[in-house]
C-alpha cells in the first residue's frame, strides 16, 4: 500500500469519524459511521488482512449498521436541537477523562514505536482466510467457543424480551 | 498486497468493462423481457407502436416492440423532470440511487465468465478481478447494497416510501442470511471462496456421464440460494416493498427521471447478478459438459479434438448461455408466481430457509469429514 493511499484513507477515516459526532442528524451520523467502518477496512485489506477487512465490510458496515438504522427509524430520532455545549456535566467530566486518556495512549504509542518498524515483511500467508481459521480454530479456540455460547445466550434474551405475553389466543390471530 | 504490473491493471479494467456492458447487456434484455415476454405469458401483444417516422409500417416490417424498449422508455425516461419532494433530505435523496446501483454493478468484476485463454503467446484470466476472498467480497457487496433502498425511502419525506423502504430492507437482510449459509455449504464442498477455482472444481464426470456441477453435490443449497436470491431482487413473489394499493411504489416512489431508472437498474442488473452467481456456484460457470482443454470426451468414450482457443470461446460461449437461460427463467418466475403475503415471506425466510440452510451446512460438514471432501 503506498503511503498516499494510507494518508488520503486515514484522513478519510478521522473525517468521518469527526462528521459522526458533529452531524446533528442521526442517519447522516450513521452514514458518516458507516464510511468510517468502510475505509478502516480498506486500511485492513491494505495493510494485508483481507479477510478481516471483509469481515468488517460485511458485520459492521452491512449488519450491524442497518440495525442502527432500524433503531433510530423505529424510536423516531428527530433532528438534534441542542448544541454541543450544552450537556450534562457528568457526561462532559467523564469524556473529558476519556479523551485524556486516550491522548496520552496515542503519545505513549507515538514516542515508542521503533523507527522503521514497517520495514519488517509479512510472513507468506499472512491475513489470508485458511491461516486466520487454523489460527482461531487452534490456539484461540476456546475463546472462539465461548464468545458463541456468549452470542446465544444474547440471542435467547433477546427471544425472551420480545416474547409475547401468555395469553388466550384470539381466534383467527395469525402469528406475524 | 503486491500490486500487479501496468498491463495486468490494464487487461483487468478492459475485462471489468466488458463484464459491466455484458451486465448492463443483460438487463436491458430483462427490460425487453418485461415488455413483451410478459405479454406473451400474458397472452396480450404488448409494446408494438413505437416507431422512426413510420418508417418499418411503410416498408411492411414486423414492429416486435424493440424501438419502445430501447429508444422510446430510457428517452422518456431521462427527459422527465428530475422531482425532489418537499422537505426531502436532497443529499441522501439524490445519493441514494447510485448507493443502490453500484455495490450491485461492483459485484459482476469478479464472476469468471471463462477459463484462462492464451493469446499471442501470453494468458488471460477470462476474470476481471481474481480475488482469492471473492465470496466474501460478494457478500459485503450485498450487504451494503441494502443502504441505497434504506435511505432512498428514508430520504423522500413521505409515509408510503419509508414503510417500502423498511419492508425491502428488513426483507433483503432476512434472506441474506439463507443467501450465506447457502454460499457457506457451496464453499465448504468446493473448498475455496475463489470462483474462478470452484468453475475448476466443477469440471469433470461422475460415472461417466453426469456433469461435476454443483446442482448435483448442493441440489438443496442451490434451491435456498434461488429462492433467497429472487427475494433479493425484490421480484415476485417477493416484491413486498412494492404494492400498489398500500404503499403504491414503495422505497422510490418519490423518486423521478434517471434516478428511478437507477433503482430499476438496479433490480434488472440484480438479477443478472443472481444469474451468473447461480451459473458460477451450481452450473459448473464456464465449463462445457464432457470439454476438456483438448475436446469434447463423450460418455462413449469418443474424442472430438478441438483446438485450445476455440475451448475457451466456447467456455465463455456456455458461461453466457447459461446466464441468459437463468435471466429469462427468473422473467418467467416473475410472470407466473402470486406474491407472497408480508408474514409469509418472512415465516419462509427465517422458519423455513434459515433451517434449511443450517441443516444443509450441518450434513455438508458430516459428509466431508466422513468421505474427505468431494475435491
Amino acid at each position: 500500500m503506498p503511503p498516499w493511499l494510507f494518508v488520503f484513507l486515514a484522513a478519510l477515516s478521522i473525517i468521518s469519524a469527526l462528521g459522526v459526532i458533529l452531524q446533528r442528524n442521526p442517519v447522516h451520523s450513521l452514514l458518516s459511521l458507516v464510511l468510517t467502518l468502510l475505509t478502516i477496512a480498506v486500511l485492513f485489506m491494505g495493510l494485508g488482512a483481507v479477510v478481516v477487512g471483509f469481515l468488517q465490510a460485511i458485520v459492521y458496515a452491512g449488519a450491524i449498521m442497518v440495525l442502527f438504522l432500524f433503531v433510530i427509524w423505529l424510536l423516531n430520532l428527530q433532528v438534534e436541537t441542542r448544541s454541543v455545549a450544552t450537556g450534562h456535566l457528568a457526561l462532559k467530566f467523564f469524556g473529558a477523562i476519556a479523551a485524556a486518556t486516550l491522548v496520552a495512549e496515542l503519545f505513549a504509542i507515538v514516542t515508542r514505536a521503533p523507527a522503521g518498524a514497517g520495514a519488517t515483511a509479512v510472513p507468506s500467508g499472512y491475513g489470508s482466510i485458511e491461516q486466520l481459521a487454523s489460527t482461531l480454530f487452534s490456539e484461540y479456540l476456546v475463546a472462539f467457543e465461548v464468545t458463541s455460547v456468549l452470542l446465544l445466550a444474547a440471542i435467547v434474551g433477546a427471544i425472551a424480551i420480545a416474547r409475547r405475553p401468555a395469553g388466550p389466543v384470539r381466534p383467527g390471530a395469525r402469528s406475524a | 498486497m503486491s500490486s500487479p504490473p501496468v498491463p495486468e491493471l490494464i487487461v483487468g479494467a478492459i475485462e471489468a468493462i466488458v463484464m459491466l456492458l455484458v451486465a448492463l447487456g443483460l438487463a436491458m434484455m430483462l427490460l425487453y423481457f418485461e415488455r413483451k415476454g410478459s405479454a406473451l405469458i400474458q397472452d396480450r401483444i404488448g409494446a408494438n407502436r413505437a416507431n422512426i417516422l413510420g418508417v418499418g409500417r411503410r416498408l411492411g416490417l414486423p414492429n416486435f416492440g424493440l424501438l419502445n424498449t430501447f429508444i422510446a422508455d430510457p428517452v422518456k425516461m431521462f427527459t422527465k423532470e428530475d422531482f425532489v419532494p418537499d422537505g426531502a433530505d436532497k443529499f441522501v435523496h439524490a445519493l441514494a440511487p447510485f448507493l443502490a446501483l453500484f455495490p450491485v454493478l461492483a459485484t459482476f468484476v469478479v464472476i469468471p465468465f471463462g477459463d484462462t485463454i492464451a493469446v499471442a503467446g501470453r494468458s488471460f484470466n477470462l476474470q476481471a478481478t481474481n480475488l482469492n476472498v471473492a465470496v466474501l467480497y460478494m457478500l459485503s457487496m450485498i450487504g451494503v447494497g441494502v443502504y441505497g433502498i434504506a435511505l432512498g425511502g428514508w430520504s423522500s419525506n413521505n409515509r408510503w416510501s419509508l414503510l417500502g423502504a423498511i419492508r425491502a430492507s428488513a426483507q433483503m437482510i432476512s434472506y441474506e442470511l439463507a443467501l450465506g449459509l447457502a454460499i457457506i455449504s457451496v464453499v465448504m464442498t468446493y473448498g475455496t471462496l475463489d470462483l474462478q477455482q470452484m468453475c475448476h472444481a466443477q469440471s469433470g464426470v461422475w460415472w461417466g456421464w453426469l456433469p461435476r456441477w454443483g446442482i448435483f453435490t448442493q441440489p438443496l443449497a442451490c434451491i435456498i440460494f434461488l429462492t433467497a436470491g429472487v427475494a433479493e431482487t425484490k421480484r415476485i413473489p417477493f416484491d413486498l416493498p412494492e404494492g400498489e394499493s398500500e404503499l403504491v411504489l414503495g422505497y422510490s416512489v418519490e423518486y423521478s427521471g434517471g434516478k428511478q431508472a437507477a433503482f430499476m437498474l438496479t433490480d434488472l442488473a440484480e438479477q443478472a447478478l443472481v444469474s451468473m452467481l447461480l451459473t458460477t456456484f451450481f452450473l459448473g460457470g464456464w465449463q462445457v459438459p464432457y470439454l476438456y482443454h483438448d475436446g469434447f470426451h463423450l460418455p462413449g468414450g469418443a474424442l472430438i479434438a478441438i483446438p485450445a482457443l476455440a475451448v475457451s470461446i466456447l467456455g465463455v460461449i456456455a458461461f453466457l448461455l447459461k446466464t441468459v437461460v437463468l435471466c429469462l427463467f427468473l422473467g418467467m418466475v416473475r410472470w407466473t408466481l402470486p406474491r407472497f403475503r408480508y408474514d409469509q415471506l418472512m415465516r419462509l425466510g427465517w422458519k423455513g430457509l434459515l433451517p434449511l440452510g443450517l441443516a444443509n451446512v450441518m450434513v455438508t460438514a458430516l459428509v466431508i469429514v466422513m468421505f474427505g471432501g468431494t475435491r
